[in-house]
């Protein structure tokens, strides 16, 4: 009997240890699973590296672990938001360490250590300063750099519905990173609205396969804020 | 005279053809939607990862996760789709966008966008999706003001800022004037008003070439 539901998130994130990579998926306001990160929190593990499209604003989500400082590094590509006072805070103080990513070139990494890709060129960036130290190649007359693939320890995603299988179905633009984080990482874990039987979900509908996904947590109460 | 930024945008959006794909970048050219004629069909994309964004919802129905790439709240169009960021971005470098339009700090006369960072280092970069926008896109057209607030241009030989794209601006339309970045030059397409070539070469920190007629 194949059933991917835990019962409470803590118990979800409890394997997650000091030094972990740890995706966690959404964008701006959107897509964020926001009682995982609660989890984590909680749970205490530190000089985590933090990959997500951005760094957190107020207090919750991704700044309430920045706020607690157990991120040590955080790779992204718009740290800057209004409202991003913890990542300010710490990179002023030198306390975070960034790495900046062009937000296509961070989902094709993410989605390259996914399909087993070790690298690709890409025309993102080049002649600018984030391909510095880089290596670079032209191709039929257009230049690329070379960018690795990025993998993760943990990938921490929200969804809207899931079977026991752990198949995935998202809300409108909450998916943005949430189906490529699934596949990069050793430990995907989902937090998702509601749990439905196995069977119910349209295969036609299926967004990410349950092969990608470890565990399913279901929210016991709906909200969505912004992280 | 001086466009005002919603005039500029208008001007932007008489440029944009029937049934192209478009990415608008956050802030003066999201303001372009508001102005493309209704007998045009013009499908936008947001890069976190829509088609065919509609306009913003009436207040308390709002869908949370349905924001644009300014964290905006908005709708989706009948025939729109929704994908991961991936495949958005998959989209913008396969070329499949007809045309991005982005705001600038500075465009150099060859091209070269320089919209994500200044040389303010205290200050922790941000980049986001403009780098993939700049070269992915068919056509990059830039709406910015002429000059800076204290009155320096920000049409220059080369950029002082650090890059976003090298080469990939194909028009600048700003308060004065719409230039079109040529093998030639920068070459005067329209001078807003009764500005004269004379006067927007002065606020031009490159060479201009006059319009063709």
């Amino acid at each position: 009997m194949i059933n991917k539901v835990w019962d409470s998130f803590e118990s979800a994130v409890s394997d997650v240890k000091d030094g972990d990579s740890v995706m966690i998926g959404g964008f701006g306001s959107s897509g964020f699973p926001l009682q995982l990160i609660e989890a984590l929190r909680q749970h205490g593990a530190r000089d985590l590296t933090v990959i997500s499209n951005n760094a957190g604003v107020g207090d919750e989500g991704i700044a309430s672990l920045l706020k607690d400082r157990l991120v040590r590094k955080i790779v992204c590509s718009f740290p800057r938001s209004a409202g991003s006072v913890w990542f300010e805070r710490l990179y002023e103080e030198g306390a975070i360490e960034l790495e900046l990513v062009p937000q296509g070139t961070l989902a094709e990494r993410i989605r390259a250590a996914g399909a087993g890709i070790g690298g690709f060129y890409t025309p993102t960036g080049y002649g600018t300063r984030l391909a510095e130290g880089k290596e670079t190649k032209v191709i039929d007359g257009r230049g690329y750099v070379l960018e690795t693939a990025l993998p993760a320890d943990v990938a921490l995603i929200k969804a809207q519905r899931a079977d026991a299988w752990g198949n995935l179905i998202y809300n409108t633009a909450g998916r943005n990173f949430n189906p490529p984080m699934a596949t990069a990482a050793t430990l995907t874990v989902a937090e998702v609205e509601r749990v439905e039987a196995v069977g119910d979900l349209d295969p036609e509908c299926i967004v990410t396969p349950g092969i990608f996904v470890d565990r399913v947590v279901a929210q016991k109460e709906w909200r969505n804020d912004a992280a | 005279m001086r466009l005002k930024p919603a005039e500029i945008a208008e001007r932007v959006a008489q440029d944009i053809p029937d049934g192209a794909y478009v990415n608008l970048g956050i802030g003066m050219p999201t303001m372009v939607a508001n102005y493309v004629s209704d007998d045009r069909q013009v499908i936008y994309q947001s890069e976190n990862g829509i088609l065919g964004v509609g306009p913003a919802p009436a207040p308390g129905e709002e869908d949370p996760d349905l924001i644009n790439a300014g964290k905006q709240f908005v709708t989706l169009l009948p025939g729109g789709a929704y994908f991961d960021n991936a495949e958005s971005f998959a989209m913008m470098r396969g070329g499949h966008l007809d045309l991005a339009v982005l705001g600038a700090f500075q465009v150099s006369e060859k091209g070269d966008l320089a919209n994500w960072a200044t040389n303010n280092d205290t200050y922790p970069p941000a980049v986001g999706g403009a780098m993939d926008l700049a070269v992915g896109a068919k056509q990059v057209f830039v709406i910015m003001s002429h000059t800076t607030k204290s009155g320096e241009p920000k049409i220059l030989e080369s950029c002082n800022y650090p890059l976003t794209g090298a080469a990939v601006v194909k028009r600048i339309y700003t308060d004065l004037a719409v230039l079109d970045v040529t093998d030639d030059g920068l070459r005067v397409r329209q001078l807003h008003g009764d500005n004269t070539f004379d006067e927007v070469q002065a606020l031009t920190g490159a060479t201009l070439l006059p319009a063709q007629n």
